[in-house]
């Protein structure tokens, strides 16, 4: 009797949690990996991997999230932030950076809104440069001083006021993979039907 | 009801009950204690250090929302990286540790028996803490895996694996060798989550998935971490405490058993509502919608369970500062679960999703409930422990108001400038960075709140430290909040004498 009670206790707690794994996250695996990339998707450069290594360390998804909410919920749509996005637009994604905070806005079709290279070395170097009133933190260590800019090097163009001793800031290596994986951020293409039934509405 | 059956559901109702209680029982729980003093007084010693050093990071993290430019040069304290800091030292450094002694200690007085195999907790404790420090680090210095609740890289992941599995494996042959014949609700929740955490953590750490899947897999995680570790061990916790410091029976042991059943099936599912609105399938977010407002059953039946335990007893949190912090929790532990099961629905997910709004109620629940239970625990046994009393009453009053303001100031104002902040953000008529300006004023409170629970903690760290090096004045009554009335002392006299 005691061992069947013990029995049947553990056994019990096991498949509650066992259950919950095959239904959470089993199923929509079984279903979801079959799915090929859509054809508008490209898979990232090594700079562009890089740069969202850098993405990462430096926490901008405590920040930002990269899914698109649907027409009729939220005012994603409304504000032009892309297409609702499907799975198959994260099948090159590991670790998947979906993100549960919009203390920013939402990045997955940021170089869709903003290609401009410039405008996101400025705004990642001291994002109140471009944006007053932006709570954003600055990550000015992805820049180098230099007394002169060597050709091929990306100068930011800042007022003089910004440059204390007159050197040049010029983006390093971390800048230029982030901004490179920024700007592959950009998933307007249109989905072929397979990816988006899966949807569901 | 057979006699037999009777004689099983008292000892299930009552952590305090055994058919032959003698007079030989204060002896042997003085051996019981002796014999979980140095692992229990390790845990929760080196969580005390996590509680300071991770309210540190919380409080940087809160100020860095209305400063942005605050040590803004030091990558080390960017907020990208001490947001996971903050949370991971909370999580498996504070709140795990204080509970891995709590476990230890209420494990010998359950089932009645001196703990086994102690020093594989020493072992335990040394990896656990390793890992934690060790990933705290990695994540400062830049090598977070990225997901949330599994920033650590693998190697600490595993450290906290490893030091887990030794843990269990000392509160299960302890529970083994029980000198019980049944086991109290406690114990239950006990027993589950040892089972779960382990299977969970190794799971979730081993990376199998990619994409979208990668993210239920990460919020079945991120809930169920709550789910199958953080909550037992709060309701363990609040299931001994209450009736314990009362000194009358639990109400329902049939209630206590609908909670745990229901509990471990409905709030495994709930993780994937945190994709509402997002790329995953409808059904699947439906499922977890579903589940999370189950969670209904069993927080009501607790809720119910302690509230007729304490009902027509209130008066006594005015004396026992166990009483007041668990009762505090078991409060915030209904609020942010009936909360938690509105929010999942998909027309306030709408707005509260994304927002501070969440993050508020992150907190009632870690800090609302499951810390405040954690301190409630920590006042009742390390005076068994230490063989001396809490030196400064005062200071335990201090620590209540401070943290019980500050954690209620954190979780309104982050609830309403959250809310506001929804509202806006789904009407694209207001721009993106009006938003952001129009939280500023309510994250504030954040910050304030978190100085509060800061200092709160400082001034529970300086005490702890006392007792244990038995500095400070000697007492010889346990330290209650105020000096009762004779005729309150003589009833207080006689639970405490009754509880030992
Ligand atoms: C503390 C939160 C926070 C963190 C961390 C953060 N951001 Fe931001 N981000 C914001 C806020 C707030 C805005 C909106 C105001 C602005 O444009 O600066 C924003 C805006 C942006 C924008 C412009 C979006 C648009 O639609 O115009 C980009 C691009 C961006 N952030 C990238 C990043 C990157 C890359 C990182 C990590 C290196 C990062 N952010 C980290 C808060 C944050």
């Amino acid at each position: 009797m005691m061992f069947f009670r013990s029995f049947l206790f553990f056994f019990g707690v096991l498949a509650t949690l066992l259950l919950g794994w095959a239904g959470l996250v089993g199923m929509p695996d079984a279903m979801i990996s079959e799915i090929p990339p859509p054809e508008g998707l490209q898979r990232y450069t090594a700079e562009q991997l890089y740069g969202r290594s850098i993405y990462i360390r430096e926490g901008c998804l405590y920040c930002h999230s990269q899914q698109v909410r649907p027409e009729g919920f939220g005012s994603d749509q409304a504000r032009f932030w892309g297409r609702p996005s499907v799975p198959g637009d994260y099948v090159f994604d590991k670790p998947h950076l979906l993100g549960t905070m919009r203390t920013g806005p939402d990045l997955l079709n940021i170089a869709a809104r903003q290609p401009s290279e410039q405008w996101h070395m400025l705004h990642l170097y001291d994002p109140r440069i471009v944006v007053p009133g932006s709570i954003m933190p600055p990550f000015s260590w992805l820049f180098e001083k230099k007394p002169t800019a060597a050709p091929g090097d990306i100068v930011l163009n800042l007022p003089d006021s910004l440059k204390p001793d007159g050197r040049a800031i010029v983006a390093g290596r971390d800048a230029k993979a982030l901004v490179a994986y920024l700007l592959s951020l950009d998933r307007t293409y249109p989905i072929s039907q397979g990816t988006a039934t899966l949807k569901g509405k | 009801m057979t006699k037999q059956r009777t004689a099983r559901r008292n000892s299930a109702v009552n952590p305090d009950f055994s058919p032959a209680a003698a007079p030989a029982d204060e002896q042997s729980r003085i051996a019981l204690d002796e014999s979980a003093r140095t692992p229990t007084v390790v845990y929760f010693a080196t969580a005390v250090v996590w509680l300071v050093v991770g309210s540190v990071f919380g409080l940087l993290t809160g100020l860095k929302f209305s400063l942005p430019d605050l040590l803004g040069t030091i990558p080390a304290l960017t907020f990208g990286r001490i947001r996971p800091a903050h949370l991971n030292t909370i999580m498996y450094g504070w709140a795990s540790l204080a509970g891995c002694g709590m476990i230890v200690w209420l494990t010998t007085r359950l089932c009645k028996v001196q703990l086994q195999l102690g020093w594989f907790h020493y072992v335990s404790a040394l990896l656990w803490n390793l890992g934690v420090l060790g990933g705290t680090i990695a994540v400062l210095a830049g090598y977070s895996q990225g997901l949330e609740w599994l920033e650590f890289p693998r190697i600490f992941g595993a450290m906290i694996a490893a030091g887990f599995l030794l843990f269990a494996a000392s509160v299960v042959q302890t529970f083994r060798v029980r000198q019980v014949e049944h086991l109290y609700v406690s114990l239950w929740y006990i027993l589950a989550s040892l089972l779960w955490f382990p299977l969970l953590y190794v799971v979730a750490n081993l990376g199998l998935y990619q994409g979208v899947v990668e993210a239920a897999m990460n919020w079945w995680f991120g809930h169920n971490a709550l789910a199958v570790w953080f909550t037992p061990i709060g309701l363990a916790g609040a299931y001994y405490f209450i009736p314990k410091v009362l000194g009358r029976p639990i109400y329902s042991y049939y209630l206590g058993l609908l909670g745990f059943w229901a509990f471990a099936l409905f709030y495994n599912w709930n993780g994937i509502h945190h994709l509402v609105g997002g790329p995953v399938p409808t059904w699947l977010v439906t499922v977890s919608i579903v589940a999370s407002v189950m969670m209904v059953v069993p927080v009501l039946a607790v809720a119910v369970n302690h509230h007729l335990t304490t009902v027509g007893h209130f008066r006594m949190l005015r004396f026992s500062p166990t009483l007041r912090f668990v009762v505090f929790g078991s409060m915030s532990y209904t609020a942010v679960s009936f909360q938690g099961s509105l929010e999942s629905i998909r027309s306030f997910q709408e707005v509260a999703h994304f927002t501070h709004y969440t993050i508020g109620h992150a907190h009632l629940g870690v800090y609302g409930f499951l810390s405040m239970i954690l301190f409630g625990a920590m006042y009742y046994i390390m005076p068994r422990l230490a063989r001396w009393e809490w030196p400064y009453p005062s200071l335990i009053k201090a620590h209540f108001w401070t943290t019980a303001i500050g954690i209620a100031l954190y979780v309104v104002t982050m609830s309403i400038g959250g809310w506001i902040q929804g509202l806006q953000m789904n009407d694209a008529a207001i721009p993106f960075i009006d938003v952001v300006q129009n939280t500023k004023l309510w994250l504030w409170g954040r910050s304030i709140g978190g100085t509060l629970m800061l200092i709160g903690h400082l001034i529970f760290a300086y005490q702890f430290f006392s007792i244990i090096k038995r500095a400070g004045p000697r007492r010889f009554a346990p330290a209650l909040f105020r000096e009762p009335a004779p005729i309150e002392a003589v009833r207080i006299e006689e639970r405490a004498a009754k509880a030992g």
